[in-house]
């Protein structure tokens, strides 16, 4: 067996597919905060709980209304983004004239507060979910078994961000979103609904968390601290791609997916730390991020 | 105002130590004995405990009834963090608490071991497994309840080895507790003839993730793959190993520790035909399911495991000890009382008649279960099957083998 790096060649290309799949989610879960922030200028710490109430969700269908993965996949980014929505009229709407860091807080808040909620109803050991009838079963790439429900994850993750990048950067709408955080009496006045325009952006970043946590449920255990977990290491993400940068989140989610699951490999007791020692070392060079403008 | 770093820190600090302040309100009475459950509430350890030991606990306060002193239980969360567990744990007992009880996670479980014999107060610990406890580490304030790795190590990894499972690989948790059940198991495969592999160590508790680990474990051609970690972390890796299909090959799965909430959690679908170890089962025989029933009210519809009913079963043994010495007396000094429990024997419905040694540990029967498929399951938390008991004297680590300074050689 060919060996690189003294690491069997089967085995690392395993685990660079697997820091692929990784990083579908970073690149998921960063892509709703980029947009977030690039519009709204909040740092949206909620993110975390917003992706656990996406697998709670679709739990939920799944055991009180009978509704399989593809209802859930197609309700849940309505249901929970719909939660944002309300969200962001009552509370954070009423924080866009102060500084980045009362949002910070009041989400962060948020974001604990629901945990919190989750976790006395439902415990902290997790539900089961299981992987849908359609997509069970491995393929067997010869270096490995790739589940299918895994590939799976990764095309949605890449068809998602694609959509969105498209959404933003070459259609009316997203021209206009683009000019409303540039100027918004501006394109206020040429009358747009800029208030309810910032509202569904805010219920559109929610819904794509919500979707991350519908393809997180059946491979992690549905428990109220999944997202807390994944939010610290892609708001590492987002710093790394340069805040509100949509193109710079996905590559970077990616990226840094792969990193990480190449550090697995070389030594597995840093691998939660090397994000942020990238992450750290950017800064230093690149203030702004990879893909942000200073 | 505008928030600047520094209030911001003091508030983040703030919020750490919140949970710390104890509820003592009222005159302290020198006839209440307080007793403190410190545990995990809010995180991978929770449902192991959590609420339910606090529940437990108060079960055995209520079934020990009125012997002339006031009972009271307090609880806190230690957030799984040594630091917070240790501040915690100090203010407790300079504010009167006498004993503190639970503590999982053994990072944490050692250092409130740390604190109770420098304050020489008593301290029961159930949720912590590391052997350290009455190894290295042992203290003469400190009892050590219902399991630790030493035990789970060779009830299950003795097994494996012995049902041909002669080559392992480690996926361990990095941590004090990980550390001391991959190496309590290895002791035992070496002893066995048997090899191990390798290991990786992951960060904890920050992985959720297990599949890079398993593919290297696969890759090691080992025929046991031994998970060295607890709670949702041995819920994702077994999860985990069923979606990329590890044991298509052959390969075997030990869950070094496992407990009931978790084989619930998993399913039995995706859990049956583990092995794993406990020292309690409500099933188990009659005393096990009255005890249980017993405590279906607090409890509601989850059933207890063996950490959540060691605290049932040592605050009885504790009090029986309190009464026996007078409040006083056991307020004065952690050490005698933790002599007074040693010197007297223990029984109760979860674990039986039992006894504890000069070191600390607790001696009860290990019980190797097997679990249940879908099909033989009957009923709700119906799930294990037992395959094999071994009894209390031979169920520990050797007293003369652990290396504890209290034990004259």
């Amino acid at each position: 067996m060919e060996d690189i790096f003294g690491i069997p060649a089967p085995l690392l290309f395993g685990q660079l597919l697997l820091g692929l799949i990784n990083g579908a989610f970073y690149a998921m879960m960063s892509l709703g905060l980029a947009v977030i922030f690039g519009l709204l200028n909040i740092i949206n710490f909620t993110h975390g709980a917003q992706f656990m109430m996406g697998a709670f969700a679709a739990w939920m269908l799944l055991e009180w209304a009978g509704l399989n993965y593809w209802w859930a996949l197609l309700l849940v980014p309505i249901i929970v983004g719909f939660t944002g929505v309300v969200l962001e009229r009552l509370m954070i709407s009423r924080l866009y004239k102060l500084d980045h860091l009362y949002g910070l807080l009041l989400t962060f808040g948020l974001g604990l507060i629901i945990e919190g909620v989750f976790r006395n109803q439902f415990g902290s050991s997790g539900l089961p979910y299981r992987i849908p009838p359609e997509l069970q079963g491995a393929w067997d790439l010869g270096f490995m078994f790739l589940p299918i429900y895994r590939g799976w994850v990764v095309i949605a993750a890449l068809i998602l961000c694609l959509a969105t990048w498209l959404l933003i950067e070459k259609t009316r709408l997203g021209a206009y979103l683009r000019a409303a955080t540039e100027n918004a009496p501006l394109v206020q006045a040429f009358g747009v609904n800029v208030p309810r325009m910032v509202t569904l952006t805010y219920g559109f970043g929610v819904a794509l968390a919500a979707i991350g946590g519908v393809l997180a449920a059946p491979i992690y255990s549905v428990n109220p601290q999944m997202g807390t977990n994944l939010i610290i290491v892609v708001f590492a993400v987002v710093v790394i791609g340069g805040m509100g940068s949509i193109l710079g989140s996905i590559i970077t989610g990616f990226g840094l997916g792969i990193v990480e699951g190449l550090t697995k490999v070389f030594y597995p007791e840093a691998s939660a730390t090397v994000i942020f020692v990238i992450m750290a070392i950017v800064l230093l060079a690149r203030p702004a991020g990879l893909f942000g403008r200073a | 105002m505008t928030p600047t770093r520094r209030s911001l820190l003091t508030a983040t600090v703030g919020a750490t130590l919140m949970p710390a302040l104890p509820r003592l309100g009222r005159a302290q009475a020198a006839n209440t004995i307080r007793i403190g459950v410190l545990n995990d509430q809010s995180g991978v350890y929770r449902d192991i405990s959590g609420p339910y030991g606090i529940e437990c606990t108060k079960q055995a306060v209520q079934e020990f009834g009125d012997k002339g002193f006031a009972v009271e239980v307090i609880s806190a969360d230690h957030q799984n963090k040594p630091d917070v567990g240790a501040n915690i744990a100090r203010q407790w007992y300079d504010q009167g608490v006498d004993l503190i009880i639970d503590v999982p996670t053994s990072s944490v479980g050692l250092a409130v071991n740390n604190v109770a014999r420098e304050k020489n107060k008593a301290y029961i610990n159930t949720g912590s497994a590391t052997s350290d406890l009455t190894g290295a580490q042992c203290s003469p304030n400190t009892v050590h309840w219902m399991y630790d790795t030493y035990m789970l190590a060779k009830s299950t990894g003795g097994a494996m080895v012995k049902a041909g499972g002669d080559s392992w690989f480690f996926i361990t948790a990095d941590y004090a507790f990980g550390h001391a059940l991959e190496r309590d198991t290895t002791t035992f495969i070496r002893a066995a003839g048997g090899k191990v592999n390798g290991s990786v160590k992951y960060p904890f508790p920050a992985t959720s993730d297990f599949s890079s680990f398993l593919l290297q474990a696969q890759a090691s051609r080992a025929k046991v793959i031994g998970f060295a970690n607890a709670g949702a972390d041995t819920i994702n890796s077994i999860k985990q190993a069923a979606e990329f299909g590890i044991t298509r090959g052959g390969v075997k799965l030990a869950a070094l520790l496992m407990f009931l909430p978790d084989v619930h959690a998993i399913g039995l679908r995706t859990a049956q035909g583990l092995v794993l170890t406990e020292s309690f089962y409500w099933d188990l025989n009659d005393r096990t399911r009255a005890v249980s029933e017993r405590l279906r009210p607090r409890l509601k519809d989850v059933k207890p495991n063996m950490a959540s009913i060691a605290n049932y079963s040592c605050t009885l043994h504790y009090l029986k000890a309190v009464a026996d010495m007078g409040v006083a007396a056991s307020k004065a000094s952690g050490v005698d009382v933790v002599n007074r429990m040693k010197a007297m024997p223990c029984d109760d419905d979860a674990f039986g008649p039992g006894s504890i040694r000069a070191d600390g540990r607790k001696l009860c029967p290990s019980y190797l279960f097997e679990v249940k498929s879908p099909a033989e399951s009957k009923a709700p938390w119906d799930y294990y099957k037992l395959l094999q008991t071994t009894p209390a004297e031979e169920a520990f680590r050797p007293i003369n083998e652990g290396g504890c300074s209290l034990v004259r050689s």
